[in-house]
C-alpha cells in the first residue's frame, strides 16, 4: 500500500468555517474514492466522538488515505487531514498543516468568508501551502459564487479565478476537487535514505492499542519493530504497528517519506506525546528537530468541584481517563471553602473548557460546578519575584502587589456593516484598541486588541447578540501588558464564595460587581431567611442587593390521612439538601451558580 | 392512657370535584348495607386491640359522609359508644354538602347523635361554585347553613380561597358574608393544586394560574384579620374558631394524640392496649378501593394493608410538622415523652437560633411555637428545621 511513488502523494486540508461544509465534502471524498462502503457511511465519517459530531467540531486531527485514479490514468495516494477546527486548538492546527502540503478552501456559496476561515487560511499560507479555493452550496438559491469568488481574492488575497464549484451535499463535481487535488497540489517531498523525521500531528487513546499516533513521515522510514525516540523528551519506544487509515486502520510494513499513517507502541498515556514532537529513530537519530514544536500551556483556567462532595474521587479519575487522550489540559486538586475539594483545570481555550465540562457530565455523568474562568495573570510582587496567577483566590495582598500584566489577544471579527456600530462599542466597552477596520462589499473586519479577560467573560456570547449571530470571531494570543486589575469578592450573608471571586479592571470592577449581585438576586430562589448579597474589593462593599425570604410556603390543608406523606416528603427534602451545596445557609442552586459564573458584565 | 380519637371514612360521593384528591369514589349504586356491616367490624377489630380507653372524638369523615343512612351513623355511634368510654363533651362531627337533598337528612344525622356538622360550602358566589365544580349553589349554601345553625349545637364550615383571578376585594366581600354566617368555627383553605386531580391537569396546561405567593401571602393576612375581628382566632394554619370552639377531633392529629382510622384508605396512629407509657406509636393504613375493602373486612374482620410501628426519629418528624402548624406550638415535654427523642437532636440548632432570630418561632414557657411569619414559611422551616 504504501508503494506510491512519492510524487504520486498528495497531503491536504480542509479550511472551513463551521457549517460550511467541510465534513460533508470530506465524507464524499471518501465515498467517491471508495475508502467504506455506502453501508459503512455514517454522517460524517471523521468526527468520532458523540460531542464532534453534535457540535460540527473536530477536536483530535485525523487522515483518510484515499486511492484516486485521476485523468491521467494513474493511481494516487490523496491523504486527506482532518484538522481541528477551533482557535482554541491553533497550535495542533499548526502541526496538522505543517504535515500537508496544500489546503482545500471551503467556503459557503451564499455566506462567504468568515473570520474563522480566515485565520485558518492565513495559518495555511504560513505553511507555504497551495490553496485550492472550492465554493459550496452552489446549488442553493442563494448562492452567489461569483461575489464570494471575488470575496476571497479581495479579504484574502489569493486567485480565486479557478475555484471549483461543488455542491457537497448533492455531490456535484466531487470530480473536480479530486482532479484539483492531483493537478495544483504539489507533491511532498523527502530522503528516504536520511535518518528518520516524522512530525508528531496528534495522539489519542485507545483502550485496546494504547496510545495512537498520528504521523507524517518527513524523511526516512517508519518501521514496524523499530525502535524510536521523542526528539523533545528522548523517549524511546519500539513500534508495535504502523498503518494508514482507511478510514479503517490498515497495518502497512512501513511509512515512506511524504506518507501519513498511525503507529503504536505500547505507550500508555498522550501526555507522553507532545503534538509537534519530531520522532526519529534512536539508533540512527536526525541532528535536528523538524521547526515549530511548542509545548502546550493553558491560557484559561477554572475550578471543578464536584456538586457532591462524595464524586470527589469519581472526579479524580475522570480527569485522569480524559486527560489519557488530551495531553492538553492540566488538573491539580485545589479546596475552595465554599465548595470543597476540587481540582484547578487549565484549558487551551474557552471551547476547550466547555468541551471537558460537558464530556465529564456526558461520559462520566458528573454533576459539576465550574468556577469563573480566568486567564493566567503574571504578578510582579514588590519583592520583584514575579508568580502566574489563575485563581482569584490566590491573589496576594493589595500592599504586597507592584504590578500585574495581563494577556492580551489580537481578535479578528467580521460582521455585516449594519452591526459594526455595535460590534465597535463592544469591542471599546471591553478595553479594546483597534489595530485595523476594513470593508469588503458589505463586510467589515475589524482587528482588535483586547485582553484575554473580557473575552473570556461572555464577549463571544454577547457578540453574537448584538450581531444577531451573523459576526464572525477568531483571536490569537499576542503578549501581555501592566494593568489596573483588582479582585472582587462575593459575600452571601457576610460569607465570602470564593469560587465566584474574579478579577477584573478597577474601571469595570463596580460595574461587574453590581451586575453580578443583581444577577444572584434574580437566579438565588427564595428561601426561608431573606438573604444578603454583596460585592467587595478587599473591604470595601461596592454592591449589596437583598432577597428577600418566602412571602408564603405552607400545605393548606394536612390532617391525620396526609401524615405519613408529609414526613416522607420532608425526609426526602433532607436527603436531597444533603447533597446541595450550602453558603452559610443559603442554597444556591446549581442552575443559578452556572449561570452567575457564565455571567456578562 | 391517651383518649381516643375516631375517624370513619365514607368513600362514596355524588361526583368527584375536580380540585380534590381525598379518597372518594362515585358509584351509581351504594351498597349501604354491606358498607355499615363492614365498618361496624372493623370498629369491633379496632376496639379489641385497643383496649377500653376515654373517647374524646368521633368524626364521620369522605368522601361524603351526609350520604350514609342515618341509622348506619347511630350504629356507628352507638358502638363506639359501648366499646370505649366516652368522655361527657364528646364531640361528634359529621362532613356534609349544603345541597337541598342533603340539608333535608340534617335533622336526621341530628337524631343519630352528630352534634357538630362541617359543611362543604367552598363558595358564597355561584361562578366560583361552577368553576369548582360543585353541585350546589350559593342560596343553597345560605339554606343549609340556616338550617344547620338550628340543628346543631356546634357548626363550622369550608371556603377555598385564592381562586384563580380572585381580587383581595372580591375576597374581602365573600368573607365578610361568610364571617356574618359563621357559627363558631371556620375552615379556610387556599387553593391547592393536588397532584393526580383535573386541577392538575388543567394547571400543566396552563388553564389554572394561581395567585403568586406574594399575593397569596397577602390573602392569607386578610383573613386572618378579618377572623380575628370577628372572634375567630387562627388556631392552626387554615383553622379559625371562637375560644373553646376547635375541633378537638382534629387538634388530635396536630397534638399528634392516638386516633384510629377506620374504612377505605383511612389512616391512623395508635398505641395499643398495656402499652402504658404510649410511645409505641403504630402507623394504620387501610385498603383504599371500597369494594375491596370491604371485602378484605368481611374475610379477615379488618382491611388494613399494613400496620407500622413508627420509629422515634419519624414520631419526631411527625409531631413536628403536625404540632407547629397550631398556634398553641408544641408541648416540648409531651414531644419528648411521646417520640421518646429529645428535642435538641431533632431540630437542627443554627437554623432554630436563625428562625427565633428571624422572629418565625418562639420557644417559651416549654412550647415550642411557630410564630405567624414563620406559620406563613412553615414548609420552608420545617424542611431547615427538622434533622
Amino acid at each position: 500500500m504504501t508503494d506510491t511513488p512519492i510524487e504520486r502523494i498528495r497531503n491536504f486540508a480542509i479550511i472551513a468555517h463551521i457549517d460550511h461544509g467541510k465534513s460533508t465534502l470530506a465524507d464524499r471524498l471518501i465515498q467517491s474514492t471508495g475508502g467504506l462502503s455506502d453501508r459503512e457511511m455514517t454522517n460524517q465519517v471523521l468526527d468520532n466522538m458523540e460531542l464532534e459530531r453534535e457540535r460540527g467540531i473536530t477536536i483530535k486531527a485525523q487522515t483518510v488515505r484515499l486511492s484516486y485514479r485521476a485523468k491521467d490514468g494513474l493511481l494516487y495516494a490523496l491523504n486527506l487531514m482532518d484538522t481541528p477546527g477551533h482557535v482554541d486548538f491553533a497550535y495542533e492546527v499548526s502541526r496538522s498543516l505543517a504535515a500537508c502540503e496544500g489546503s482545500l478552501l471551503v467556503v459557503d456559496a451564499s455566506q462567504g468568508v468568515e473570520a474563522q476561515t480566515l485565520a485558518n487560511v492565513y495559518q495555511a499560507i504560513e505553511a507555504n501551502h497551495e490553496i485550492v479555493p472550492i465554493l459550496n452550496k452552489i446549488d442553493l438559491p442563494a448562492a452567489e459564487p461569483e461575489r464570494v469568488r471575488q470575496q476571497i481574492e479581495d479579504v484574502i488575497g489569493i486567485d480565486a479565478s479557478d475555484a471549483v464549484m461543488i455542491s457537497a451535499k448533492t455531490g456535484l463535481n466531487i470530480e473536480g476537487v479530486l482532479e484539483a487535488l492531483v493537478t495544483r497540489l504539489p507533491a511532498p517531498r523527502g530522503d528516504a535514505s536520511a535518518p528518520l523525521k516524522a512530525l508528531l500531528v496528534d495522539s489519542w487513546y485507545d483502550p485496546y492499542l494504547g496510545v495512537v499516533i498520528l504521523v507524517r513521515v518527513k524523511d526516512g522510514r517508519l518501521r514496524r519493530g523499530q525502535k524510536i525516540r521523542m526528539m523533545s523528551n528522548g523517549a524511546v519506544h519500539h513500534v508495535e504497528q504502523v498503518g494508514v487509515f482507511s478510514p479503517k486502520m490498515i497495518a502497512v510494513e512501513d511509512l515512506a517519506p511524504g506518507e501519513m499513517g498511525y503507529i503504536t507502541a505500547a505507550i500508555k498515556t498522550v501526555a507522553d506525546c507532545n503534538v509537534g514532537d519530531t520522532i526519529t529513530d534512536d539508533r540512527q537519530p536526525a541532528t535536528t528537530a523538524l521547526p515549530g514544536f511548542k509545548p502546550s500551556v493553558p491560557v484559561v483556567w477554572c475550578g471543578l468541584y464536584p456538586t457532591d462532595a462524595d464524586d470527589f474521587e469519581k472526579l479524580r479519575e475522570s480527569l485522569g481517563r480524559l486527560r489519557l487522550n488530551d495531553a492538553s489540559f492540566h488538573y491539580d486538586p485545589e479546596t475552595s471553602a465554599a465548595l470543597g475539594f476540587g481540582f484547578r483545570c487549565g484549558f487551551l481555550g474557552l471551547l476547550h473548557l466547555e468541551i471537558i465540562q460537558e464530556r465529564l457530565s456526558r461520559e462520566f455523568d458528573l454533576n459539576l460546578i465550574a468556577t469563573a474562568p480566568s486567564v493566567v495573570y503574571r504578578v510582579h510582587r514588590t519583592s520583584g519575584v514575579v508568580e502566574e496567577l489563575h485563581n482569584p483566590a490566590d491573589m496576594p495582598d493589595g500592599s504586597l502587589i507592584d504590578h500585574i500584566e495581563e494577556p492580551w489577544i489580537r481578535a479578528t471579527i467580521m460582521v455585516p456593516d449594519d452591526y459594526l456600530g455595535a460590534i465597535l462599542t463592544l469591542c471599546n466597552e471591553r478595553r479594546g484598541q483597534q489595530a485595523d477596520l476594513t470593508y469588503v462589499g458589505n463586510r467589515a473586519m475589524a482587528v482588535y486588541r483586547l485582553p484575554l479577560n473580557e473575552v473570556v467573560f461572555d464577549f463571544y456570547d454577547r457578540l453574537k447578540s448584538v450581531s444577531r449571530g451573523y459576526a464572525s470571531f477568531d483571536y490569537q494570543m499576542d503578549g501581555y501588558a501592566e494593568s489596573d486589575l483588582v479582585r472582587i469578592s462575593i459575600m452571601v450573608n457576610g460569607d465570602p464564595v470564593d469560587a465566584l471571586s474574579f478579577i477584573a479592571h478597577r474601571a469595570a470592577a463596580e460595574g461587574r460587581g453590581r451586575a453580578i449581585c443583581g444577577r444572584l438576586k434574580d437566579l438565588i430562589p427564595r428561601q426561608l431567611f431573606k438573604i444578603a448579597v454583596q460585592a467587595a474589593i478587599g473591604g470595601r462593599v461596592i454592591a449589596r442587593e437583598t432577597i428577600s425570604a418566602l412571602s408564603k410556603d405552607v400545605t393548606a390543608k394536612c390532617y391525620g390521612g396526609d401524615i405519613s406523606r408529609k414526613r416522607k416528603l420532608l425526609e426526602k427534602q433532607k436527603e436531597g439538601k444533603k447533597r446541595m451545596r450550602q453558603f452559610g445557609r443559603v442554597e444556591i442552586p446549581q442552575s443559578a451558580f452556572l449561570a452567575a459564573l457564565k455571567m456578562d458584565a | 392512657m391517651e383518649p381516643l380519637a375516631l375517624y370513619v371514612h365514607w368513600p362514596f360521593c355524588l361526583a368527584k370535584c375536580p380540585y380534590c384528591d381525598f379518597n372518594s369514589h362515585v358509584r351509581d349504586e351504594i351498597p349501604q348495607a354491606r358498607f355499615a356491616a363492614a365498618l361496624r367490624r372493623e370498629l369491633a377489630f379496632e376496639a379489641r386491640r385497643l383496649g377500653r380507653r376515654p373517647l374524646a372524638s368521633i368524626f364521620f369523615g369522605g368522601g361524603t359522609p351526609s350520604l350514609m343512612a342515618p341509622e348506619t351513623v347511630a350504629a356507628l355511634i352507638e358502638d363506639a359508644r359501648a366499646l370505649f368510654d366516652p368522655l361527657p363533651d364528646l364531640e361528634i362531627t359529621l362532613e356534609a354538602n349544603p345541597t337541598s337533598v342533603e340539608a333535608g337528612r340534617l335533622a336526621l344525622l341530628r337524631d343519630a347523635g352528630v352534634n357538630r356538622l362541617s359543611l362543604g360550602v367552598q363558595s358564597l358566589d355561584d361562578a366560583a361554585l361552577r368553576a369548582l365544580g360543585r353541585g350546589h349553589s350559593a342560596a343553597e349554601a345560605r339554606a343549609a347553613l340556616e338550617h344547620a345553625r338550628a340543628l346543631f349545637p356546634r357548626l363550622s364550615f369550608d371556603l377555598i380561597y385564592a381562586r384563580p383571578g380572585q381580587t383581595p376585594a372580591a375576597w374581602r366581600a365573600e368573607l365578610a358574608a361568610a364571617l356574618a354566617l359563621a357559627a363558631d368555627h371556620l375552615s379556610l383553605y387556599q387553593l391547592t393544586i393536588e397532584p393526580d386531580t383535573a386541577f392538575a391537569s388543567r394547571h400543566a396546561r396552563g388553564e389554572i394560574v394561581l395567585p403568586d405567593a406574594d399575593a397569596a401571602a397577602a390573602l392569607y393576612a386578610l383573613t386572618g384579620e378579618m377572623a380575628a375581628a370577628s372572634g375567630l382566632a387562627a388556631y392552626e394554619v387554615s383553622n379559625y374558631a371562637r375560644p373553646g370552639a376547635e375541633s378537638r377531633h382534629n387538634l388530635a392529629y396536630w397534638r399528634y394524640g392516638d386516633y384510629a382510622g377506620i374504612g377505605p384508605g383511612a389512616h391512623g396512629r395508635i398505641t395499643l392496649a398495656g402499652d402504658a407509657a404510649a410511645t409505641a406509636v403504630l402507623a394504620t393504613r387501610r385498603i383504599r378501593t371500597p369494594e375491596a375493602w370491604a371485602a378484605a373486612v368481611e374475610r379477615a374482620g379488618h382491611g388494613a394493608v399494613a400496620d407500622v410501628a413508627l420509629a422515634p426519629g419519624e414520631r419526631a418528624r411527625e409531631m413536628l410538622l403536625m404540632g407547629l402548624r397550631l398556634a398553641e406550638g408544641i408541648d416540648l415535654a409531651r414531644f419528648v415523652a411521646r417520640s421518646g427523642v429529645a428535642f435538641e437532636a431533632a431540630v437542627d440548632h443554627e437554623t432554630l437560633c436563625a428562625a427565633e432570630a428571624a422572629g418565625y418561632v418562639s420557644r417559651e414557657g416549654g412550647r415550642l411555637r411557630a410564630l405567624p411569619e414563620g406559620l406563613l414559611r412553615l414548609d420552608a422551616l420545617l424542611a431547615a428545621l427538622v434533622v
